[in-house]
């Protein structure tokens, strides 16, 4: 049987209780909203862009450990990134989690710690929480002012 | 036990052998997860005994049929079963006559029905509308697009920490202007019950009318619309054991009378040219089209079924519980429960440390306890207590205070990943 341990791994307990990248970018050049109404997780999402590349990205809101763990994790991922490879981390984590792909030992090193977060496949009903941050920014670096939702 | 009502409480529950009970609801035995069913999302909805299921069996497989329009047997029969259901609800709530019971959907559509059918015909701008501050989102949004569209006022009552109505704050917005009261009977998301009677008798003082949304009443207290004298009483057949689908307006036959229909189609109506038409009388002028009859029926037999045990044994075997569980999740550090009425019901809306209710309701699901994790349709309420959710255990007859045991040790384990 599945273990609660493979979905609340030390990493997301962790970034959950002390998120890193937490807090408003002052001089953000995009920001987005995102805001899943079912569970009420909401979060706003800062991108500061150097030219083509992420140069500082944060995130604040409130949400469970799932979701605020999943954004921590994904400003890590991101920052010093291009808009194009910010992209394709966003599709290769969005098609792994929603179970599209299966992943094989080459994606999973690729993903690195993001991987952590593969457990909410298990959990359908949380799998919105793991995503709300990416479709967040994938909706911020695209410049649209509407809040994104996840419902 | 010297106290005489500790006395009555504990005789009260004695009648009530929750292994036999347990036994006629097939859905509770099962595991989830590897782990014995502990069901506490009453609140949301409650489970079927095997003498509703079987009576909505039996409907569709013995004798199936349109009603009111059939000269064969089988439609005579079915007829009979929907008008029967009727009269069990009319006795249910105690309402003075069958034609004043109107199936809809749910209290939801049941307040829907009064905003649009009374609301649009009798409201003007400048008119006031008084709701409270722990409605259920079904009786607050159809006020608003009431609203909208007339130019009312919507006037809120607030509630206070422990989550009761500020009725000193109710009768300072009562006044000329109000036309309408619309208030929850017994919070979903707070378990607070309300002085329904005394709002009501408030309004009346006012000549505004009462609608009294008993979604989460009706399984868990005796309903007497006469003695409430309340204008419009809703509740919903899921939520008392019946089928989803399937739900109850009642409204004084004088209002429900001028009130204009609120779908139109086959059923509501006497006569039909291409020209005109006239309406069918009450309650058919409010139930167009084939009507929901396996839900009808089934509402009656889950009626029946609450009336077999008794609502007086039903409520206080749950206060019982509900103090138990009380007192077991008080031991738990960080744990803060969030409505403290000094009047509810088995409902437990709580918030524990810094643990978000959606990991509480995943781990909890994993020891096979089913709760609500979020806002409950209730997003005031949690702005007004500054939280964005809460867990809620919510209880009914067939709960035990070992799944209460259950429910507390699996809230240490949720503390236990969390740290």
């Amino acid at each position: 049987m599945f273990d609660l341990k493979d979905l609340y791994q030390e990493v997301i307990v962790d970034h959950n209780r002390s998120p890193r990248n937490f807090g408003k970018l002052d001089d953000a050049d995009y920001r987005a909203e995102g805001f899943n109404p079912l569970c009420g997780d909401r979060l706003n999402l800062y991108l500061k862009m150097d030219d083509d590349r992420i140069q500082d990205i944060s995130f604040d809101g409130s949400g469970c450990a799932i979701s605020v763990a999943s954004a921590s994790l994904m400003t890590e991922a991101l920052k010093g990134k291009t808009r194009d490879e910010a992209e394709k981390v966003f599709h290769e984590f969005h098609d792994l989690v929603m179970d599209k792909k299966q992943g094989d030992m080459e994606s999973l090193e690729h993903l690195g710690k993001l991987a952590a977060l593969l457990g909410v496949k298990e959990y359908p009903a949380r799998v919105k929480c793991a995503t709300l941050c990416w479709h967040t920014m994938h909706s911020a670096l695209e410049g649209y002012t509407t809040p994104v939702t996840t419902e | 036990m010297n106290n005489p009502i500790a006395e009555k409480l504990t005789t009260n529950i004695d009648s009530i052998d929750v292994n036999v009970i347990r036994a006629d609801f097939p859905v509770l035995d099962q595991k989830v997860n590897g782990k014995p069913l502990v069901y506490l999302d009453n609140a949301a909805t409650t489970q079927k005994p095997r003498q509703v299921i079987d009576t909505i069996n039996e409907y569709y497989r013995r004798y199936n049929s349109n009603i009111h329009r059939g000269v064969h047997s089988l439609s005579e029969k079915a007829t009979a079963a929907y008008e029967a259901a009727r009269e069990t609800i009319r006795d249910f709530i105690n309402a003075p006559a069958t034609q004043e019971i109107i199936f809809v959907r749910g209290a939801t559509e049941g307040i829907n029905l009064v905003a649009q059918s009374y609301g649009m015909t009798n409201l003007k701008t400048g008119d006031e509308i008084i709701i409270s501050e722990m409605e259920h989102h079904s009786n607050i949004v159809p006020w608003q697009l009431l609203c909208e569209r007339t130019g009312a006022v919507l006037r809120v009552i607030p509630i206070n920490d422990d989550g009761e109505l500020k009725l000193e704050a109710y009768q300072s917005l009562l006044g000329p202007k109000t036309k309408l009261v619309s208030i929850v009977h017994i919070s979903n998301a707070l378990g607070t019950i309300n002085p329904v009677k005394q709002i009501v008798d408030l309004a009346h003082e006012h000549d505004a009318l009462v609608l009294v949304d008993g979604a989460q009443a009706t399984a868990h207290t005796g309903i007497d619309v006469q003695a409430l004298d309340c204008d419009f009483y809703v509740f919903s057949g899921h939520k008392m054991f019946g089928p989803t689908g399937i739900g109850v307006l009642y409204g004084k036959t004088d209002l429900l009378n001028a009130m204009p229909p609120y779908q139109s189609g086959g059923d509501m109506i006497k006569m039909v040219t291409l020209e005109k038409t006239l309406f069918n009388e009450l309650p058919y002028k409010f139930e167009a089209g084939t009507p929901h009859i396996a839900g009808v029926i089934g509402m009656g037999a889950a009626i029946n079924y609450i009336k077999s045990i008794g609502l007086d044994n039903i409520a206080a075997y749950e206060h019982d519980l509900l103090d138990y569980a009380s007192a077991a999740v008080s031991d738990i550090k960080g744990l803060k429960l969030v409505g403290t009425a000094k009047k509810k019901t088995s409902i437990l809306s709580f918030t524990l440390g810094n643990i978000h209710a959606h990991d509480i309701g995943t781990i909890l699901d994993h020891e096979g306890v089913a709760v609500r994790a979020g806002h409950h349709c209730a997003m005031p309420v949690m702005e007004r207590f500054g939280i964005p959710a809460t867990a809620r255990a919510s209880f009914a007859l067939y709960n035990t205070r070992e799944e209460v045991d259950t429910l507390v040790k699996a809230l240490k384990k949720c503390k236990e990943i969390f740290g």
